[in-house]
């Protein structure tokens, strides 16, 4: 039996093909349990999926880079996934102009603390430069949060790690800690679930109202380009 | 469907170009992505509806791109396996980062976004409000 296993695998394990296989299934079965948990944040399918993947591979004693490299495949659509979001910021390139001065404040506002605070909490708690700059991007959209990274010097695996957890976060607290603020209009749930949780939290608050929707994409989409312009700036400014 | 495809992927690699041969500090799929929303928002401003300047197809693929986001970051998020080690001497630190951050980020952009908009939202009242459970 091991060695019929073995005789399969060989060749297999060659292409990018079952690990390509296995981390669509993981998600897939993410999505499932998700939906038997009836759209729990905490039953996140990235989370599921990240689980099950690294069991998979820590059971297998498959190192890494073996498995990126069929993976890599599905990565590789972050890129045009990240210029596809340009078409919901057109589409709602009307309710911005609406409430210009309030995005355009509260954006700054929040993409700055999220950035900054970060960056100083691990610096005051003894992390070394590499982490807390992984940090900075975290709470952008991942495709830019990962390449972000790379550029100034963090480690993108621990970005995109921090970028879902902080996601997860913003989507379990989000409306709590709001409501608790005394906020209560659905363009600052949607823009703060997007510029502070991105893609995960903004998946949590969009299905409740069309126009948190609209904001979060739009907080997604805008917190990527201010936070892209001004990292890099960060790091230049922190000598090694 | 393909087009849409090679309008998204095209615009990336003109996105990789611009940040090659002008140094730009921004990523490529993201100068991509602002110069799609500049070319979408011009065929919107000709006249034609938001709705009407995004072809179909595109809105169909970006669409299923978006949905399905999570689960292009899952390959990623398994490298955090070689990361263990970091994660586990630096793990006060990530943590009360992580946690800090995000709550700062979300209640600062929450708060900003509803005092603002209510002082200059007063002229045509029409806030919408988040109904309590």
């Amino acid at each position: 039996m091991d060695h019929v296993l073995r005789a399969v695998w060989q060749p297999l394990g060659l292409t990018p093909l079952p690990w390509l296989a296995v981390t669509i299934a993981a998600y897939v079965l993410g999505q499932m349990v998700q939906r038997a948990c009836k759209g729990a944040a905490l039953a996140n399918p990235v989370l599921i999926a990240i689980l099950v993947v690294s069991s998979l591979l820590e059971a297998t004693g498959t190192p890494y880079a073996s498995y990126f490299a069929g993976a890599q495949f599905i990565q590789f659509l972050l890129g045009p996934a990240t210029v596809a979001l340009a078409v919901p910021l057109a589409l709602n390139l009307n309710h911005v102009r609406r409430s210009f001065h309030g995005v355009g404040l509260a954006l700054l506002a929040g993409s700055l603390t999220s950035a900054l605070s970060g960056v100083a909490v691990v610096a005051l708690l003894g992390g070394g430069r590499a982490i807390a700059l992984s940090m900075a991007p975290k709470s952008v959209t991942t495709p830019i949060a990962l390449s972000l990274s790379q550029e100034i010097g963090g480690v993108p695996p621990l970005t995109a790690a921090l970028a879902i957890a902080g996601g997860i976060i913003a989507a379990i607290v989000g409306r709590t800690i709001l409501r608790w603020l005394r906020v209560d209009d659905w363009r600052a749930h949607g823009l703060a679930a997007g510029v502070a949780g991105s893609g995960i939290a903004a998946s949590q608050v969009a299905p409740l109202s069309g126009l948190a929707a609209a904001f979060a994409a739009l907080g997604i989409g805008l917190n990527g380009l201010l936070t892209a312009a001004f990292v890099p700036l960060l790091a230049m400014l922190w000598p090694q | 469907m393909a087009s849409a495809f090679a309008i998204l992927i095209g615009l990336q690699l003109v996105g990789e170009v611009l940040r090659q041969t002008l140094h730009l500090p921004l990523p490529g799929p993201l100068i991509g992505m602002a110069l799609l929303t500049l070319v979408l928002v011009a065929r919107g401003s000709t006249g034609a509806a938001p709705e009407h300047a995004v072809p179909p197809s595109l809105r169909q693929v970006a669409n299923g791109l978006i949905v399905n986001m999570g689960l292009l970051f899952v390959p990623a998020g398994v490298g955090i396996i070689a990361e263990l080690g970091v994660l586990r001497r630096e793990w006060l630190a990530i943590l009360a980062g992580l946690v800090i951050s995000t709550l700062l980020g979300l209640a600062v952009t929450g708060l900003v976004m509803h005092h603002v908009s209510r002082i200059a939202g007063r002229a045509h009242r029409a806030t919408p409000q988040v109904p309590a459970e």
